[in-house]
């Protein structure tokens, strides 16, 4: 099932991506091994030339990533009438075992690319690159990374088999490639509400204290990645089921459709953004060690927490809007005001 | 922010400016640029919208269908398979077709025969498809006869024709009465071609089917979500392998892009020394070029993308019919019904605006890199 | 204000073409005065304008402005120095064809975001103090010499630098317009700048408004006064 369109774009962005990563990889291990700032020798200066190619190479790669996370689910969902069973983009996740965890590498790669470009961000701000090293220790990361993201992924398009109709001998396909579930495994509706509430609000609470004070911004870069599982999780258990007003509906995919006003993207959106933001200001925070970043650290790191409160802010904005908006009442509005007004920033 | 909207403001109209002083160089990448764009998006405007019309007109087919196999072939199906399929329960109507094929010696071309049940036609008349009407020049009214199995001559009169909406399933179809269909194949009462079965719980398709399958073990059961999946797939694979043939343009494109980025004339080279020199760094060039491939990139996609849409929707698809409706005599003439998909947009992005990007980077890094004192040189 | 010590530049490092083009040299500018380089061509004088002015780095020396160690930077945060501390104007002017005049002089700010309606206005203005405004939206390429250089000086001062570097100033000007030239240099050092040249035009290293001659020799100091 590869010569589908989408599969291919797919497998096209992530090849490239890795490749674009790899070629990086012996530039990186020079740079482990030979870079002196303090050195004016051509060699030296032909480094730092390149330095400007990985990191735009790395913008490139990450905002590929973005995009080929949405086309993903995208073609997920698409492809569901491909499949028995299949009713959206979790059924044909959920055709063979690489589904899922292609779509959780992607994110992983979506993740550590924006940390790695925060961490460029921040180095290029200090007038000897101090962490030039740990930078392109980071790439040798990344690129393994990468490929293991390709290769599931490749191994998941390689696995789907459309029940379709091969032979005229063939009459019933039904049941011999069923899919093993068009569901996820939830919590209860309030507990994940309260959980996301929760998880926003200390968030909120030590986001302050960052902002504030300048300290404690990796225990928010920490929280910040707990957040973003626990939001996931309160969008499958309760959000989407307010925006589809049906109970047993609880596909975190199908928010992105039109049928809903694409209201997916505004939650996601604001959520990756502020989770990707929150570990990059965890990464500012380590790097304001470095004597020359003592003024660009903090000062990046202050910028990346506040907006990632603000993407925070607006993902919790966004919910309670939805759920307001819902003519589906799934607990009860009195027990729901109890939770509410904590998660309103 | 406001330094950095700046920034971004100044710069963006600065390529603009640039990319206006090279005319030439910028209308040719432009043209080339276009026409992958309108290339590939009328393969997938096309595909989509013609899986999209097979979509509808599967909708209003049945639900099941049930043909009687003899020795692995489709054969006629008794009326009484009817009264065994009616006692599943969870039926809800089942009823006999008649269809087949005729051709046509004087017109060299193979019509669809249909009896249809609502309305009935009267016996004698006949309503043609589109295409029908083009290659026999028919009007209402007219006589048409043919020769039935046994040689002799059958006449209808042409009652009306079938409206152009959906002239790509129907095209050429000649929907007659039972009685007339049955002299002309010599058909006999209470044998049908198929039986078609509607269900009252969509959900119970399958469980249905299975029951079906059990109690008449001579026939085989077809399901339209069958029909529907193999047809997704089917256009799916033919489009696929048409972008994979283009792959090679693809490729080509990005090449040229490349080679374009690459070949920087002096005159280029100089301005970006002179940029370097009066205190831009590598990366505002970096950014200033990234932005000029910006603006190329969207002004092509939009602008190959609507004459994609008009191609596709207003003038027919001329380039790509034949490869993917496959060819017939009767080819018919319609409108496809113009039909966006996002997730195409996003598919025909990563098929153009990545290649092109990919293939600028390495070249647009290399111009930057111009040391700023090479002016004084 | 800019202190040089012990510097050397290397082209073709490690390659059988190797060439030293400046071979150890010690040196000081002091701010609000007029310095000029003076040597025959392949004296070094230019590379060591680039060195001045971060355009370029040492392959080994310090180079220190005011008290900062400006020798070991990369190049983002020499263009940075760069773009606020100088000015350069070239000796080919090298102004953008296709382009009008004031857009040329606006160039060197672009990338430091600042907004666009005062910047034109600030390009106007300085280029109605060098005498201009009329050519301000003529195509640079239809200037002459003289008008070019003017803009290129324009161009220079965009960014408000404290030195302004000109590489051969004279050397594309008749004896006229070279005066004009040396007389928009005085205007300068009144209004504080310091201003580095290189020349060997007579007319230039003699006239009363230059307070420092350098002159080079094979890429060393031979004589400073």
């Amino acid at each position: 099932m590869v010569f589908q369109p989408a599969i291919i774009a797919l497998l096209l962005a992530s090849m490239v991506g890795t490749l674009m990563v790899a070629a990086s990889v012996p530039f990186a291990v020079g740079v482990l091994r030979r870079w002196n700032t303090a050195s004016g020798s051509e060699a030296q200066l032909e480094m730092e030339k390149r330095t400007y190619l990985v990191s735009t190479l790395l913008v490139v790669v990450l905002v590929s990533e973005l995009a080929s996370l949405v086309l993903f689910v995208f073609n997920a969902d698409r492809m569901s009438s491909l499949f028995v069973g299949a009713m959206c983009a979790v059924g044909t996740l959920n055709v063979n075992e690489f589904g899922f965890p292609a779509l959780y590498l992607k994110m992983v790669v979506f993740f550590a690319a924006s940390v790695w470009l925060v961490l460029n961000h921040v180095d290029s701000r200090g007038y000897d690159y101090p962490l030039v090293r740990v930078k392109y220790g980071a790439l040798l990361v990344l690129a393994p990374l990468m490929a293991g993201a390709a290769g599931v992924q490749l191994a998941y398009f390689l696995g789907l088999r459309a029940d379709v109709i091969a032979s005229c001998c063939s009459t019933l396909f039904s049941g011999n490639t069923q899919v093993t579930s068009d569901k996820l495994a939830t919590m209860a509706p309030e507990a994940a509400l309260a959980a996301l509430t929760l998880a926003l609000a200390a968030v909120l609470v030590l986001g302050r204290r960052v902002l504030s004070s300048g300290k404690g911004a990796i225990v928010y870069a920490l929280a910040s990645g707990l957040a973003f599982v626990v939001a996931l999780e309160a969008v499958v258990a309760a959000i989407s089921v307010y925006i589809y007003e049906m109970p047993q509906h609880h596909c975190p995919f199908c928010i992105l459709k039109g049928e809903y006003g694409h209201v997916g993207y505004a939650l996601y959106l604001s959520l990756f953004a502020a989770t990707a933001l929150g570990l990059g200001g965890g990464v500012a925070a380590l790097s304001a060690r470095a004597s020359s970043l003592a003024e660009a650290g903090p000062r990046i790191m202050r910028r990346c927490v506040g907006a990632s409160m603000a993407g925070f802010a607006l993902f919790a904005a966004v919910t309670v809007w939805l759920i307001l908006r819902s003519h589906l009442i799934l607990i009860e509005p009195e027990r729901l005001l109890s939770i509410l007004p904590g998660g309103q920033p | 922010m406001r330094v950095w909207l700046n920034k971004q403001r100044n710069l963006l109209d600065f390529s603009l400016s640039s990319l206006s002083r090279r005319r030439g160089k910028t209308l040719g990448m432009l043209t080339v640029y276009t026409s992958i764009v309108f290339v590939l998006a009328s393969v997938m405007l096309f595909s989509h919208a013609i899986r999209r019309e097979a979509a509808t007109v599967l909708a209003k087919s049945p639900e099941v269908l049930v043909q009687r196999m003899v020795a692995g072939r489709h054969d006629l199906i008794p009326a009484r398979h009817l009264d065994a399929i009616r006692g599943v329960r969870g039926v809800q109507s089942a009823e006999g077709r008649l269809w087949g094929y005729l051709f046509d010696p004087a017109a060299a071309a193979n019509y669809t025969l249909m009896v249809p049940t609502n309305p009935r036609i009267e016996p004698g008349k006949v309503v043609i498809g589109d295409g029908v009407v083009r290659v026999r020049n028919a009007d209402p009214g007219d006589l048409m006869s043919f020769r039935a199995h046994d040689g002799s001559l059958v006449q209808f009169k042409v009652d009306h024709a079938i409206s152009r909406e959906s002239a790509l399933v129907s095209a050429d179809l000649f929907l007659v009465a039972e009685e007339d269909f049955r002299r002309l194949f010599g058909i006999p009462a209470g044998m049908f071609t198929d039986l078609a079965v509607s269900v009252r719980n969509p959900r119970e398709v399958g469980k249905i089917a299975e029951k079906i399958d059990a109690a008449l073990p001579d026939t085989r059961i077809v399901l339209r979500d069958e029909i529907l999946r193999t047809y997704e797939s089917v256009f799916d694979w033919r489009e696929g392998m048409l972008l994979v043939l283009l792959a090679g343009s693809i490729l080509a494109f990005a090449i040229f892009s490349w080679e374009k980025a690459s070949g920087l004339s002096a005159e280029e080279r100089r301005e970006i020394g002179i940029l370097k020199a009066v205190g831009w760094e590598t990366g505002d060039v970096i950014l200033l070029k990234m932005l000029e491939g910006l603006v190329v990139s969207l002004s092509a996609f939009l602008v190959g993308y609507l004459l994609a849409y008009a191609h596709v929707f207003h003038l027919g698809a001329g380039l790509f019919e034949p490869v993917l409706k496959g060819w017939a005599v009767l080819y018919p003439k319609y409108r496809l019904t113009p039909f966006v998909d996002e997730l195409q947009v996003a598919t025909l992005f990563f098929f153009t605006v990545f290649p092109y990007t990919v293939a600028t980077v390495v070249p647009i890094w290399r111009a930057a890199i111009v040391d700023p004192d090479q002016v004084m040189r | 204000m800019i202190h040089l010590s012990d510097v050397r530049k290397a082209f073709n490092q490690g390659k059988a073409n190797e060439f030293w083009a400046l071979k150890g040299i010690d040196l000081s500018v002091r701010a609000g005065k007029v310095t000029v380089f003076r040597g025959p061509s392949g004296s070094g004088k230019t590379t060591l304008l680039t060195l001045v002015g971060c355009l370029a780095r040492p392959t080994s020396g310090r180079v220190r402005l005011r008290d900062r160690d400006i020798s070991g930077l990369p190049e983002r945060f020499l263009t940075d120095i760069r773009r606020s501390t100088f000015g350069f104007v070239f000796q080919q002017f090298n102004l953008l064809k296709g382009i009008s005049a004031v857009e040329n002089v606006m160039i060197p700010a672009y990338p430091l975001g600042r907004d666009r309606n005062e910047l034109s206005e600030r390009a106007h203005a300085l280029m109605a103090s060098l005498d201009i405004a009329a050519k301000a939206h003529s195509n640079a390429e239809w200037l002459s010499g003289g008008e070019a250089q003017r803009v290129a000086i324009a161009r220079a001062l965009i960014n408000d630098p404290e030195v302004v570097i000109a590489d051969e100033p004279t050397a594309n000007l008749d004896s006229e317009r070279s005066r004009q030239f040396l007389g928009i240099v005085e205007t300068l050092k009144a209004s504080g700048k310091t201003v580095l040249m290189t020349s060997h035009d007579p007319l230039v290293c003699d006239t009363a408004v230059v307070d420092h001659v350098v002159s080079l020799r094979d890429g060393q100091l031979v004589e400073s006064r």
